[in-house]
């Protein structure tokens, strides 16, 4: 997993609320087996019109904003379904991370397993950066995960709080499954008691 | 400790008899029982534990389920047109095998939409944690059982471990009290719900349902409810399992039996909130207050009762919101205070995990009983599953949705995310019975308006959006 510890770039505003992952990332683009490719879906219907042409008027077409590092997000941003194609295409479009006042619940989970940072900040906070990013020339930010704040061009500083663990896994790009295996006794244990308790929920294979 | 302190709710008990231990005061590691696959979710998640050298730690525990990708044409055979779905479904299988997992593959007579399976083999049991790689999985709620969707990342890490690094959540009761009134369901319900809280009026919490009107839902109709709160943001839904739901279970393939059926109630009577456990947020609802309810725009809270008007956005204070109806009747070709009757379809849908059963089916069958589809209306009923399609002949529902011009096609997701090739063109208009109404969800500009099954068929009948109780039959 990609490490996050301070990303300085360009942040695109993206106002719009309840913004859903099947808008992030249109179902053509789920049928592959791989995490590969998918940089090209994302927003695939606000960046291309069906002729497959970019449509000048979408913020991450417009020059200024092609290389942005950032979104910064209207409320309950990834809702929806629970694909994680929409993370890894934002991680291969070069988002690191997205500032709302609140997202999807899955999404952001997602988001931190793929070394991508949700950072929710209050609506007024959002809609401060929202109006600053609106303007190319000020849309740069600095957004530091040790120092848990994201910094303005004028050099102003907006805190966030972030879940501990979360944070630790980013800052270290830390494999999960690899910190829950050490646990691999205690949950031989537990299935173990779990089951004498509750016999009817040992699984079965057919047959057995 | 005060007796109120130690009170608590069945998400609570639920979480705690999972819990393997503790990470730090916001995470615990949690126990699935099971987890359930599907062919898009999944395929990264195998590739990267065979990257990784690893196995699956509890294979018996794991059930995969083909339902995305897969045409519903009323002939079902194992050929898929389209390459890349055939490929993840080929891709599924091999890693299914290869790992001993039990799975309900296209040409199995089990084979339907993961959250209508499910259930219906008595997989999911009250008591259970439940995960899997979809966000209805809150659908297992209706039967005590805690669902939950995650993403791809978690699914590997299910498979590597059996265990979730989970953050508890917080607790919401909704309470419905009182009775449906005719042609009112339970999709009206939680449509009513999600409209009043709003999309993300959820977030952040498991949802207990509980009242004499839920109650008094059979279970397909609590599944419902569970299933669609997920559009609320939730993450979770419970309800405490009673004798409906024990009714349910019994004899299916995957429920207990004998002894072990006999203690299974027994510990079943435990699995609900304590009197003065405690809620973040207790709503209230009074079911005799909701009417049938059609959504306008793009979002599931978009939502008005079908005698109703479109809103205007002019009559919207906040400008953030009023440019967000007016995007939505924009890219939905409704103007401003049109009545939703007024609204003209070009497709009808039934089908989803939300409405596919056969509750469902009949519902839908009693408004056909001895109608016609309206002659421009192309009209499909997509069963929940292949043992729903197989329940609905037994019935003959087949023959009133086909002597009403329906298509009575095979089971799968098909038009509700349109993943296969059952989609809507551009600008196309469609009553529905999922449980999305996203720009471009069932097809790129086409326009979803979500409702009950029962007022899917009384609109392919009118040609436009219709009130059932006025159609009649419900
Ligand atoms: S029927 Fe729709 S909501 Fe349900 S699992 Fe399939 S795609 Fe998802």
């Amino acid at each position: 997993m990609a490490v996050f510890t301070s990303v300085s770039g360009v942040a695109a505003p993206l106002p719009q609320a309840n913004l859903d992952t099947d808008v992030i990332m249109p179902k053509q683009f789920l049928k592959g087996i791989t995490r590969d490719d998918l940089a090209r879906g994302v927003f695939f219907d606000l960046r291309f019109d069906a002729h497959g042409a970019e449509r000048t008027e979408f913020v991450l077409n417009q020059p200024a904003y092609r290389q942005s590092r950032f979104l910064v997000v209207g409320p309950n941003f990834g809702c929806g379904s629970s694909r994680e194609h929409a993370v890894w295409g934002l991680s291969q479009l070069g988002i690191r991370a997205i500032i709302g006042s609140s997202f999807g619940s899955i999404f952001q989970d997602n988001c931190y397993r793929n070394g991508l940072l949700p950072i929710c900040l209050l609506p007024h906070e959002v809609q401060r950066l929202l109006v600053l990013c609106a303007d190319a020339d000020c849309a740069q930010l600095r957004v530091d995960l040790l120092e848990q704040m994201v910094e303005l061009p004028d050099g102003s500083r907006i805190a966030f709080s972030i879940d501990a663990l979360r944070r630790e896994d980013l800052l270290n790009g830390r494999d999960a499954i690899a910190s829950t295996l050490q646990f691999a006794a205690e949950i031989d244990a537990f299935e173990h008691s779990h089951w004498r308790q509750h016999p009817w929920l040992a699984p079965k294979l057919a047959g057995e | 400790m005060s007796a109120g302190a130690a009170a608590l709710t069945l998400y609570d008990k639920i979480v705690a008899a999972h819990t393997v231990r503790r990470i730090d005061e916001a995470h615990v590691l949690l126990y699935i029982d099971r987890h359930i696959l599907n062919e898009y979710t999944s395929p990264q998640a195998f590739s990267g534990l065979a990257t990784a050298g690893r196995r699956v730690r509890r294979p018996a525990a794991n059930f995969g389920v083909v339902d995305h990708v897969n045409p519903t044409l009323p002939a079902r055979t194992a050929y898929i047109a389209d390459s890349q779905a055939a490929r993840q479904v080929e891709y599924f299988g091999e890693n299914c095998r290869a790992e001993g997992i039990e799975m309900f593959g296209l040409l199995d007579a089990r084979q339907g939409i993961e959250h209508v399976v499910v259930p219906e083999q008595g997989i999911a049991l009250p008591g259970m944690v439940i995960a899997c790689g979809d966000s209805h999985t809150t659908t297992y709620g209706a039967l005590g059982a805690l669902g939950f969707g995650i993403g791809t990342s978690d699914v590997e890490h299910v498979l590597a471990t059996q265990c979730i690094v989970y953050r508890p959540l917080r607790n919401m009761r909704i309470r419905i009290d009182g009775e449906l009134a005719p042609g009112v369901s339970a999709k009206d319900l939680i449509m009513a719900i999600i409209r009043r809280i709003g999309v993300a009026g959820a977030t952040g919490y498991a949802v207990e349902f509980a009242g004499e009107a839920v109650q008094r839902l059979d279970v397909a109709g609590r599944m419902t409810l569970c299933n669609m709160i997920v559009e609320a943001g939730a993450r979770g839904a419970v309800m405490a399992p009673d004798e409906a739901v024990a009714a349910f279970l019994q004899g299916r393939p995957h429920a207990p039996r004998g002894a072990n059926w006999l203690a299974a109630q027994a510990d079943w009577q435990g699995l609900r909130s304590d009197d003065d456990a405690w809620f973040e947020q207790d709503l209230q609802l009074d079911a005799a207050d909701v009417a049938p309810l059609v959504t306008w725009g793009t979002s599931p809270d978009q939502s008005v009762p079908i005698t109703a008007m479109a809103p205007d956005p002019r009559e919207e204070p906040n400008p953030e919101r009023r440019r967000a109806m007016e995007q939505a009747l924009a890219y939905m070709g409704i103007a401003a205070g049109a009545p939703m009757q007024s609204l003209r379809i070009d497709r009808a849908f039934i089908g989803s995990c939300t409405n596919g059963r056969l509750e469902d089916l009949r519902a839908a069958a009693q408004v056909l009983a001895g109608r016609k589809v309206a002659p421009h209306v192309r009209a499909m009923i997509v069963p929940g599953s292949s043992q729903v399609r197989r329940d609905a002949e037994r019935e003959g529902l087949h023959q009133i949705f086909t002597d009403a011009g329906f298509e009575w096609r095979q089971s799968g997701c098909s038009m509700c995310l349109a993943m296969n090739d059952d989609v809507l063109g551009p600008g196309e208009r469609c009553a529905s019975s999922t449980n999305r109404n996203f720009e471009g969800r069932q097809g790129r500009g086409g326009r979803t308006h979500l409702m009950s099954p029962a007022m899917v068929a009384a609109a392919a009948v009118a040609g436009y959006l219709a009130d059932v109780r006025s159609v009649g039959g419900a």
